[in-house]
């Protein structure tokens, strides 16, 4: 792991990986959207609604899975001081937030025709609907602790604090009867008909890649901003520091 | 007596969001990144 803390070794294989994991990304979910629209029979409850799983579940899932990329950054960060993870925890931060208000719309404009209401407070869409607020407060941590210099170190426990929220999202269907239906994927034991599994499976693996991509853009960004400012404070002292000596 | 809705518009205006959204988040973060690796070009040469 301690391997890939030199920024210099980072960047080596994050300049080819970013478009090799966008560019996959955007293949497999083009040709797993396609798919899923030339084949999918109407449901026989929801008809067409049904689409709509192939833009619900996936961000719904990388939601979930970029606080979890948070948490365990921060982990990393705090006890470890991986100088990377810290900017691998605020850089899953955009794309976690935008995934999870797309899972939220996309819900919403799925449950009108279904359930006939845009929205019910019900602990899954309520603590999906936290997790969104949840990555605000940590995006404006974060952000504070970048501009005023800090450790970022209250948003690490921030961001590992908050994961308490991903179980309760996952089992909040399993435990309690709501008007969102139980889980109809998991592994090895799938209640979803194959001809919707497949083409979900290869959405739910092309976003993946799109937000490993996306990550790495945003890692390079702050890595790119931190050392510009690093540079132009060493210029500005030993400017400083001439204009002492004469 | 259940309201009957047509989903089709419900369909489409979630595809547009999804994918919209996803373009957005790329092409913003490829910007942001862009930039950053010129500011810190421009500051080697300062």
């Amino acid at each position: 792991m301690h391997g890939f803390a030199n920024p210099a070794r980072f960047l080596r294989i994050a300049r080819w990986l970013t478009p090799l994991l966008l560019l996959c990304g955007i293949a497999v979910t083009a040709g797993a959207l396609a798919l899923g629209l030339l084949t999918f029979p109407p449901e026989w409850i929801q008809k067409d609604a049904v689409y709509i799983i192939l833009v619900h579940v996936p961000p719904a899932w990388l939601g979930m899975a970029g606080w979890m990329a948070i948490a365990v950054a921060s982990l990393v960060e705090l006890v470890w001081r991986h100088p990377l993870a810290g900017i691998a925890a605020r850089a899953a931060a955009l794309p976690g937030a935008v995934f999870t208000a797309i899972c939220l719309i996309t819900g919403s404009l799925w449950g009108r025709p279904t359930w006939g209401a845009w929205w019910v407070w019900d602990l899954r869409l309520t603590s999906m609907l936290l997790l969104l607020f949840l990555y605000f407060g940590y995006m404006a941590l974060a952000g504070a602790a970048q501009r005023d210099g800090g450790s970022g170190r209250v948003a690490a426990i921030f961001g590992m604090l908050g994961a308490i929220n991903i179980p309760i999202i996952h089992y909040s269907v399993i435990w309690l009867n709501l008007q969102h239906q139980r889980p109809s994927l998991s592994m090895g034991n799938s209640a979803i008909d194959t001809v919707y599994l497949w083409p979900l499976l290869g959405a739910m693996v092309g976003f993946s890649l799109i937000f490993g991509g996306v990550v790495l853009l945003r890692m390079r960004a702050i890595l790119a901003d931190q050392q510009a400012n690093a540079r132009l404070r060493r210029k500005a002292m030993a400017g400083v520091g001439a204009g002492a000596a004469s | 007596m259940r309201e009957i809705i047509d989903p089709l518009p419900f369909v489409i205006a979630a595809y547009a969001i999804g994918i919209g959204g996803t373009a957005a988040m790329i092409v913003w973060s490829w910007i942001l990144m862009r930039r950053a690796e010129m500011r810190r070009e421009k500051s080697r040469e300062l």
